[in-house]
């Protein structure tokens, strides 16, 4: 089967400007591809690149050089040269993202930002919230939350709230950083089926697990990126 | 060039025709190296020069920079408030009679009447000062009626009736539907200003500061009504604000200007979070997140 998502000699190096043109280079030469139904984890220290590496699967940092390509809707899209809009699309359909924190609306309700995924699919306003209403449900989300924008959730209910809204439409690639980092036993089991339950529908899914138990649970494959670390 | 280094924007326009996806829609607006020069002291200065993009249906796109970085002067190229001095500005101009895409027209070459009715119906200019933008001696309905009447609606009722509406879209009290635009607060203004410029459904809408000046609880709300606008009556906009926060809200693309010239261009997330161009770099982590 067909990879669903892979890098091309991916190496990502940033240049500070402001500190006289300094490099920091971070990995290089990034060859990977990840199939429907496979869970790849990315492991190394603290430091070593893996949230980079995720950023760039996501079009959310650009890539130096090489290139990450993602099949969409039949076809690949190379993020390094698609235009914006192409990127949107992509990300719309396809490439779903856990990210570590969320980034709130002000005055927008839970609900409604875990519903707008599907409402952007054009998903009727009823249908998208009763969905919603179901993964929140799911993650132990207390229900009296719902109607509140989350901008003073603890942690572990924003995390709740973000894994949710990365995933509600089953992307058929899904990237998660740290989707279990602030959770408790019971919800991290969740997330751990949550996980099997995406790969059983044939997402490629590509994270950042620092739990163990949690890695053993859901990776198929793991991916060290600091033997691709780059050194000055 | 205006691209943003290491990330070419243009080409690949090879997505996926196949499997029922929807059509490529045509490019709405058009910037070809377009170019503002001002005569300062006997000498031509360039307000912008040499700005390129393409924006689609239902692109939001952020102009930002610092104040006379030219980003207002680019924005009332676009809107055809200023003529270019070099390169050209091109919109798919519909015909007035069946609404049908007319094609890129080069809006140096439409008529005066041509550009009024464009700017009257099919576009919307959402000013900085909103008393700029709407007309202070007559009440806030009739703010929102003009649009419609200069298109020939005459029926009063119906005038009313979608003053009302548009009123309570952006969440203004329609008891104030009588009073004039001066008795209301700033905010109530800008959100007047918007429903005067989307009451005839325009599909582009340039907007200049729109949240500038006002208290932050009134901009939070401002921006999550313009959002939604935006993403309910699937508008383009181009977008002039200093506030990266504005533009990543808001837009799904942006343009970086300093003296005039475009440093950067690309997706808004990544132009934030990975910024290329030294002066992108320094405006970034200029602001201050609390």
């Amino acid at each position: 089967m067909t990879a669903l998502i892979e890098t091309i000699a991916l190496s990502k190096t940033f240049t500070l400007h402001g500190r006289g043109g300094l490099q920091l280079p971070v990995f290089a030469d990034i060859d990977l591809s990840v199939r429907p139904g496979e869970c790849l984890a990315l492991t190394g220290h603290s430091g070593s690149g893996k949230s980079s590496l995720l950023r760039c699967l996501y079009g959310n940092y650009g890539a130096s050089s090489g290139d990450v390509r993602i099949r969409h809707l039949g076809d690949w899209v190379s993020l390094s040269s698609a235009a914006p809009r192409e990127v949107f699309d992509v990300r719309r359909r396809t490439l779903g993202y856990v990210s570590q924190f969320l980034r709130v609306i002000p005055r927008v309700s839970t609900l409604d930002i875990v519903a707008d995924p599907l409402r952007r699919l054009g998903v009727g306003a009823e249908e998208a919230r009763a969905q919603a209403a179901q993964w929140l449900k799911r993650l132990n989300l207390h229900e009296h939350l719902w109607h509140l924008p989350p901008a003073t959730f603890s942690g572990g209910e924003q995390q709740r709230v973000n894994i949710a809204h990365g995933m509600i439409t089953a992307p058929p690639v899904l990237l998660l950083d740290e989707p279990t980092a602030s959770l408790d036993a019971d919800n991290r089991r969740v997330v751990v089926e949550l996980i099997h339950a995406a790969r059983a529908q044939g997402s490629a899914v590509v994270g950042i697990f620092h739990d163990d138990e949690v890695r053993e649970a859901v990776a198929t494959r793991c991916f060290d990126v600091e033997q691709h670390r780059k050194s000055i | 060039m205006s691209a943003a280094p290491g990330r070419p924007q243009a080409s690949s326009h090879r997505s996926a025709q196949h499997e029922g996806t929807p059509v490529i829609p045509n490019v709405l607006l058009s910037a070809r190296q377009a170019g503002k020069a001002f005569v300062h002291q006997g000498q031509p200065r360039w307000a912008c020069r040499d700005v390129s993009f393409d924006l689609y249906p239902g692109e939001v796109l952020a102009v930002v920079g610092e104040s006379g970085s030219g980003k207002s002067t680019l924005l009332r190229l676009l809107a055809a408030r200023l003529a270019c001095d070099e390169g050209s500005v091109h919109y798919d101009v519909r015909t007035e009679s069946d609404s049908q895409p007319g094609g890129l027209m080069d809006l140096a070459e439409l008529s005066e009447a041509r550009l009024r009715w464009l700017a009257r119906t099919d576009w919307g200019f959402v000013e900085q000062h909103a008393r700029d933008g709407l007309r202070m001696n007559v009440s806030g309905g009739a703010n929102v009626g003009e649009r419609l009447m200069a298109l020939g609606a005459r029926h009063y009722g119906q005038l009313r009736s979608e003053a009302v509406s548009w009123m309570q879209r952006v969440e203004l009290d329609t008891g104030r539907i009588d009073d004039l635009p001066a008795t209301y607060s700033g905010g109530m203004q800008q959100r007047l200003q918007i429903a005067r410029n989307l009451v005839t459904h325009p599909r582009l809408v340039f907007m200049d500061e729109p949240t500038t000046g006002l208290d932050v609880s009134v901009q939070a709300r401002l921006l999550d009504l313009l959002r939604e606008l935006v993403d309910e009556l699937q508008l383009a906009a181009v977008v002039v604000t200093h506030d990266l926060a504005v533009a990543r809200l808001l837009a799904q693309r942006m343009l970086v200007m300093k003296d005039g010239c475009v440093v950067e261009q690309g997706l808004t997330d990544r132009v934030l979070d990975d910024p290329q161009h030294p002066y992108t770099q320094l405006l970034v982590s200029s602001v201050l997140t609390p």
